[in-house]
């Protein structure tokens, strides 16, 4: 009885060790956090005079660091958010209704060689890094945009393109695993009742997917929102049309140390993430987990 | 019952047999527009929407070779594909169906896929054997970028501190996530919130994120290293991007370890708690066996990702810092890991071939690491 009580005693003791050493570790992650928002209501002076303390932050401060960010021309928060909107959902919509036909076809044919190869060379395709393909990337759609008369720099368009080629890999791979695990025999069933092959698919098969494409999706949707380089590529960092990565860019290079303005910028970047993240915040961490262990 | 083998027979009939009889669908698939389309119709339709897509494609190739400038073009060329594929996918037949929606399917990845991957890929494994200038080459010059590149001193350089990077990163990142997994189950109150905390910072662009850490180590920590920031010298900016990335990255391999961590069933542990295992025992003993494969998957998850990382080298530092001497030279690049070399080489010196021989050379680094995890993986799954 009374070994019993020393146990529980023990573990207690430890259960607050541990907590006590993850606040520390929280604060210690959480902080850049704090210094961004805490910074967004100082001037460039009490910044640098005191960049942790609550000393010299005003309401009036944080309007004026904003409205100075939202209006400025190479920011231009509304637009750049909205650019990097419109790229990432409509990316991420075509990546799940494109990746899901194109691994259903792979997958409902694995037993044929065409299927095989396809499949291996998008599986191949997963170790090529960005940077092997980024320059000819750019010649070949300044090619193609030219051959066809659509601008493919530069636009929306193009670069929702290149999102659907760089991510067709992963999202098929997951999905095609998903889909091997999906009884034919649903899809025979529907066959015999007189459903259409692509009746089958977007009635059967398609609603089933949802879990993995939510997984996809959060996959993608983290990788297209952040990602700097092909934007920046693509687009061009003083181009017309920008993503909020490269218009953050494009905003330090112009305000080289104006710390609180930056830092007002960096919070608007990653503030619409952060709401995500608290909305969703289970279904982010499964995908993400999902998605590391099947890639 | 013979109705309804009947029934069955007619309908499998529309896909199997060559019935001209139109589609008799279940109720269920009553109202599906298109497909249940009168077979006629159909076979008027679809003729015409090839033809006419067809036309259309001409009509745009027309354009494109005669120079001219009006931009109804790319709208055409498209319409015509678009009408092309819908004609396909009415043509009346029934036997080669499945087929045809097989090819429509298929296609838009695979088309999209090969021209931003494939194509590019090809291209410029070429291009790195020539004088390519980002729009044209004159000459080939066989492997003389390949030569140049592995006589910059700054290239050797690059590759040098992107190893030590990389593997001071795998195994720090490594160790902190899965300390911190463990920290995570051990059963402390609230580990959900300490759980998404230490993962938030992974949600952050990398561009960000590095401003903001520049912003810290220029302001904030300078204070408590002597009035000299971490990001003005060489050696201890490469370990400032050290902390940067195992601050963005440890949060999420401590999710995948906890995940390991909590498929490990619970009556091994209960036995080793029975028999006595101290918690370093269990932990040494079981937990690190039991989840082998999770360490396989994080380490070249970590490996990977730090080879190709490039935002937090750009914003943080962007590749500046002095080198005295190295090989006998001063560089001036000292931070400057490899995906950032191969960039500044392209983007910013204007010498495209030479940074795409050096992204080829990237990509066979990542190609060998990778055929070594699929070895490691695969040899792992023999043993179990």
């Amino acid at each position: 009885m009374g070994e019993g009580r020393q146990v529980g005693k023990g573990t207690k003791i430890r259960a607050m060790v541990c907590t006590v050493i993850g606040i520390v570790i929280a604060v210690y992650v959480l902080f850049p956090f704090y210094l961004v928002v805490l910074n967004s209501f100082k001037n460039q002076a009490s910044i640098v005079a005191n960049p942790i303390g609550l000393g010299g932050t005003a309401f009036s401060q944080l309007r004026a660091n904003l409205s100075a960010v939202v209006n400025n021309a190479n920011f231009n928060f509304w637009y750049a958010f909205g650019t990097s909107a419109v790229i990432t959902v409509i990316s991420l919509i075509l990546l799940a209704v494109l990746g899901a036909m194109a691994a259903w076809v792979i997958s409902r044919n694995n037993k044929k060689k065409w299927s095989v190869v396809i499949y291996m060379i998008f599986i191949a395709s997963m170790i090529i890094p960005f940077q092997v393909v980024m320059l000819p990337l750019i010649s070949t759609f300044r090619d193609v945009g030219k051959f066809i008369g659509i601008s493919m720099l530069q636009s929306i368009p193009g670069i929702v393109f290149a999102y659907c080629g760089f991510g067709g890999a992963m999202t098929v791979f997951i999905l095609a695993g998903f889909i091997k695990g999906v009884p034919y025999d649903l899809e025979e069933a529907a066959a015999i009742d007189g459903c259409s092959p692509e009746g089958t698919f977007f009635r059967i098969i398609l609603p089933l997917l949802k879990p993995v494409i939510t997984t996809v999706t959060i996959l993608n949707g983290m990788w297209i929102w952040n990602d700097y380089l092909l934007p920046s590529l693509m687009l061009g960092q003083n181009g017309k049309v920008k993503t909020l990565p490269v218009a953050v860019q494009a905003f330090v290079g112009s305000y080289v140390k104006q710390w609180d303005l930056i830092l007002t910028a960096a919070l608007l970047a990653i503030l619409p993430m952060i709401i995500i993240f608290l909305i969703a915040q289970k279904q982010i961490m499964n995908g993400m987990i999902e998605g590391a262990v099947k890639g | 019952m013979r109705r309804l083998c009947q029934v069955f027979h007619e309908n499998l009939a529309c896909y199997v047999g060559p019935s001209t009889k139109s589609n008799s669908n279940g109720p269920m698939f009553q109202n599906m527009g298109v497909i249940t389309m009168d077979f006629a119709a159909k076979k008027l339709i679809s003729p015409i929407l090839i033809a006419g897509g067809a036309v259309m494609l001409v009509i745009s190739l027309i354009m494109d070779f005669t120079g001219s400038g009006a931009s109804v073009r790319g709208m055409l060329l498209v319409l015509g594909i678009v009408a092309a594929f819908a004609g396909l996918y009415l043509f009346p037949t029934q036997k080669h169906h499945r087929k045809i929606v097989y090819i429509i399917f298929l296609f838009p990845l695979l088309f999209t896929f090969a021209v931003t991957v494939i194509i590019p890929l090809v291209l410029g494994i070429c291009y790195s054997f020539t004088d390519w200038t980002g729009i044209r080459f004159s000459n080939i010059v066989g492997l003389g970028n390949y030569l140049t590149m592995f006589s910059d001193p700054a290239f050797i350089w690059s590759i040098l501190i992107t190893f030590i990077f990389v593997i001071l990163n795998m195994v720090l990142i490594n160790f902190v996530g899965f300390l911190l997994a463990l920290l995570c189950t051990s059963g402390l109150k609230g580990g959900g919130f300490f759980r998404a905390s230490y993962f938030l910072p992974n949600l952050i662009g990398g561009i960000v994120l590095g401003y903001i850490w520049q912003f810290i180590f220029n302001n904030v920590i300078i204070g408590l290293t002597g009035n000299i920031s971490w990001l003005a010298r060489s050696k201890t900016a490469l370990f400032a991007i050290v902390v940067v990335y195992i601050w963005q990255y440890a949060g999420y391999i401590m999710l995948i370890y906890i995940t390991g961590l909590t498929q490990i069933p619970g009556d091994v542990l209960e036995a080793a708690k029975i028999d006595g295992a101290t918690p370093m025992q269990t932990l040494m003993k079981v937990k690190i066996p039991m989840i082998a494969s999770t360490f396989t998957i994080c380490t070249f998850l970590t490996l990977t990702s730090a080879f190709k990382q490039f935002d937090v080298n750009m914003a943080l530092t962007n590749g500046a810092g002095s080198v005295a001497n190295f090989m006998g030279n001063y560089l001036s690049n000292g931070t400057q890991m490899l995906a950032l070399n191969i960039y500044n080489t392209a983007i910013s010196k204007n010498n495209y071939a030479l940074g795409q021989a050096k992204a080829v050379f990237f990509f066979i680094i990542l190609a060998i690491v990778s055929l070594i995890q699929v070895r490691v993986s695969n040899k792992k799954e023999v043993e179990l």
